[in-house]
């Protein structure tokens, strides 16, 4: 049993559903995203949320699969503060969605001054409604600069307590900065720009497993729905206990997301 | 499983990997022949530069090798930059952005 705390479903295809739910996924959560291209008006987000928090939980339930969101526009749209800023303002009709768990993913992607001030705008919202943050950060050679920026600007929210904040795409040059001031992150399985699910492995074996998950973040590009299972069996054939496999993929996802007071698993 | 090493011995995880890090070490001899093979420009391109430095992290004998090689991939600059010109990363810092060690 495992749950998936952040895949991307509106890119995935149902069989994917199908495939999660043989693997043992009982629950997920899906932060909104950049699509692969900019849309053309805060409209186009308008139908995504509703993609979000109505049609995707029914296709997850088809399979006996939770399916929860979050919401905001990615940095990768950030870009354009006054574009970005009439997306913000659609995110409150959407907040009293009972699968709506926070705001996310926000964050920086290229640590520019448009994307920090809408990062800033995005935690103003969540500190003002007393939400949960999911964060992303930066690819590659920008992230450890970007995961700096963003713990400092989510510490300036002092509404925000950082047990209540996860830092996600972690790895192993930022996991220990991010646990340290007390965040919660997340570890994303890729095949080539994030972790492996041996390196996901080694970082729960040098870091322990406290406030730490992984995840699949599968979408559109290089990725693996089933990334989760896999990091599973990588700790079974090191020879974990089926407690310590739990923990990092069931325990620890149900009580971050608990605090949300809106998760649930099937 | 607080700070729990991994409960394979080094023998069984060698074992357990070996071949499939032989094949690795393969797919980067190869990588690096093959651009040796090929003609153009390209030789001193920066993401090729951090390649070698990486490489020489590999066999220096030191721990945490992983995060010694991020972070000579990474960006080591403070501010944020006046504006985002593409969506994209490279995977190296290019020499004109300033933030490389």
């Amino acid at each position: 049993m495992y749950i998936d705390p952040h895949i991307h479903m509106v890119s995935r295809t149902t069989d994917d559903y199908q495939r999660m739910a043989l693997a043992g996924c009982v629950a997920i959560t899906e932060p909104a995203f950049w699509p692969g291209y900019d849309r053309s008006s805060p409209e186009g987000f308008q139908d995504y949320f509703r993609q979000l928090t109505d049609f995707e939980p029914k296709r997850a339930a088809q399979y006996g699969i939770r399916h929860h969101t979050w919401l905001c526009i990615n940095p990768k749209e950030a870009e354009d503060p006054v574009f970005a800023r009439e997306v913000i303002a659609l995110i409150p009709q959407f907040l009293d969605c009972p699968s709506v768990l926070g705001i996310g993913e926000i964050g920086l992607n290229k640590n520019s001054r448009n994307e920090m001030e809408i990062l800033e705008a995005h935690l103003e919202l969540a500190a003002s409604r007393d939400l949960m943050v999911l964060v992303h950060t930066p690819h590659l050679e920008d992230k450890l600069k970007g995961t700096r920026l963003i713990m400092d600007a989510i510490k300036n929210q002092a509404k925000l307590d950082p047990s209540r904040v996860l830092i996600d795409h972690v790895e192993e040059h930022t996991v220990g900065i991010v646990l340290e001031r007390g965040f919660w992150a997340g570890m994303t399985l890729y095949p080539d720009t994030k972790c492996t699910p041996q390196r996901a492995v080694d970082i729960f074996e040098m870091h322990g497993t406290e406030r730490l998950w992984m995840n699949s973040a599968g979408d559109w590009g290089q990725s693996d729905p089933l990334a989760v299972p896999k990091a599973q069996l990588e700790m079974r054939a090191r020879g974990h206990d089926e407690a310590a496999v739990r923990k990092v993929s069931f325990e620890n996802p149900l009580a971050f997301l608990s605090q949300s007071g809106r998760f649930k698993v099937s | 499983m607080a700070h729990a090493p991994t409960p394979l011995s080094k023998r069984a995880l060698i074992d357990r990997s070996y071949l499939e890090h032989r094949a690795k070490v393969l797919d980067l001899a190869s990588f690096l022949d093959r651009i040796d093979r090929a003609s153009g420009e390209g030789a001193d391109d920066f993401r090729m530069l951090a390649f070698e430095s990486c490489c020489a992290l590999l066999i220096d004998g030191q721990p945490n090798r992983a995060q010694r090689i991020l972070e000579l991939l990474s960006d080591h600059s403070t501010e944020p930059i006046a504006r985002a010109g593409t969506k994209g990363a490279t995977g190296a810092v290019p020499p004109s952005s300033g933030g490389a060690r």
